[in-house]
């Protein structure tokens, strides 16, 4: 079986893919993104990417939930910056953390969450040191935005890819 | 008035204001003051445009806006990448 | 206008307040690019208009679309996946892209960099 579809999820997201772009539900429709995914997915065992291991879904529907809740409240808090603030971005600057978060897949979805929540950014990360390098617009207080990072976001992704 | 009328006038209404925010980028992408705004002007132009499509897609009732909508994203996706790219290494296909 | 006559009125109302809540916010973010100072202050101001502006604007269409066509039509969340997964690689691009010029640049308001400047592969 593993022959047939080396990267499940993949496929069954491009078929997804597939059937929302032509807006159809017929079998022709099923039948072709079907085959289109499978050969897509052994394009992608061809180039031999390190396979992610979902271990607790669980945990990760929470992380998504969490994560849609913080990028609702920082919206406004950016919003509110933006509007009200005298000078705003007066309190931006740069904030350096270590992680202990190694695996890729782990970095690659915290750099996603950091990203996209308004107010933070993903500016570099130092795979030798661990070091992430970010930017947040109000630094006000440094510990808490660590806090933040470190106990809500890396524990989580910890617990799900490692 | 009408719930439709409503509608009719919010969608006016979200309109303007997402050409205003492509005024706001467009204003980013010619001052400028380095390279880097201007950059950063033409993404949000592009997702507001993308967004604005949407709504002339809810106006007209037809979702071929949508399509548009789709490729104005991934042109902005692949263009952003490519200056950003330029940026760095002054060349973009190395 | 005419092809949105056949919306019942429950869901024009809500179609609208998603609307106008998507440009609002997709327009603070973009007040956000003229008034912020710094370039690394702008950066975070599109963010407002790909995140809680561009998923209003989708669910108001996508609401609208399906009520319209009484099938549920969700292919607007194609566009929510894509600018979803995109926006941060650009940003981080551009953030970093900013960054090495500065660097390279001596502008002291960025932290220097570990390495010499000019060994660590930006790409």
């Amino acid at each position: 079986m593993s022959w047939l579809l080396p990267y499940p999820l993949l496929s069954a997201a491009l078929l997804v893919l597939w059937l929302l772009l032509n807006q159809s539900v017929s079998s022709g429709q099923i039948v072709l993104g079907a085959v289109l995914a499978v050969l897509a997915s052994w394009a992608m065992a061809a180039l031999r990417p390190e396979k992610p291991h979902i271990r607790r879904p669980g945990v990760a529907l929470r992380l998504a939930g969490m994560v849609l809740i913080d990028i609702l409240r920082s919206n406004i808090a950016v919003g509110r910056i933006i509007l009200g603030s005298r000078q705003p971005g007066m309190n931006a600057g740069f904030l350096s953390i270590p992680l202990e978060l190694r695996s890729r897949h782990g970095l690659a979805v915290l750099s996603i969450i950091i990203t996209s929540t308004p107010g933070t950014i993903w500016v570099n990360y130092d795979a030798a040191q661990g070091t992430l390098l970010l930017h947040v617009l109000d630094l006000s207080d440094e510990t808490a935005w660590i806090r933040l990072i470190k106990d809500r976001y890396e524990r989580r992704l910890i617990e799900i890819f490692e | 008035m009408s719930a439709l009328a409503i509608l009719g006038w919010a969608i006016i209404a979200a309109q303007v204001m997402l050409g205003l925010s492509m005024c706001c980028a467009t204003y980013r992408l010619v001052v400028g003051p380095r390279a880097q705004d201007r950059i950063l002007g033409l993404d949000s132009l592009y997702v507001s445009a993308m967004l604005m499509l949407i709504t002339f897609g809810v106006r007209t009732g037809s979702t071929l806006y949508f399509e548009a909508a789709l490729v104005i994203g991934l042109l902005g996706f692949v263009s952003t990448v490519a200056l950003a790219k330029f940026l760095m290494r002054g060349e973009v296909i190395e | 206008m005419s092809a949105t006559g056949t919306l019942p009125a429950w869901a024009a109302l809500l179609t609208a307040f998603c609307l106008l809540v998507g440009a609002t916010v997709t327009l603070i973010g973009s007040l956000g690019l003229l008034r912020l100072r710094t370039f690394y202050a702008r950066v975070h101001a599109p963010t407002l208009g790909t995140t809680v502006g561009m998923a209003s604007i989708l669910a108001g269409s996508a609401l609208c679309f399906s009520v319209l066509e009484t099938r549920p039509v969700v292919h607007e969340v194609l566009i929510a996946v894509f600018v979803t997964l995109t926006t941060p690689v650009t940003l981080m691009l551009l953030a970093r892209a900013a960054l090495y010029r500065d660097r390279r640049e001596g502008i002291k308001a960025v932290p220097a960099a570990d390495v010499e400047v000019d060994q660590t592969p930006p790409g």
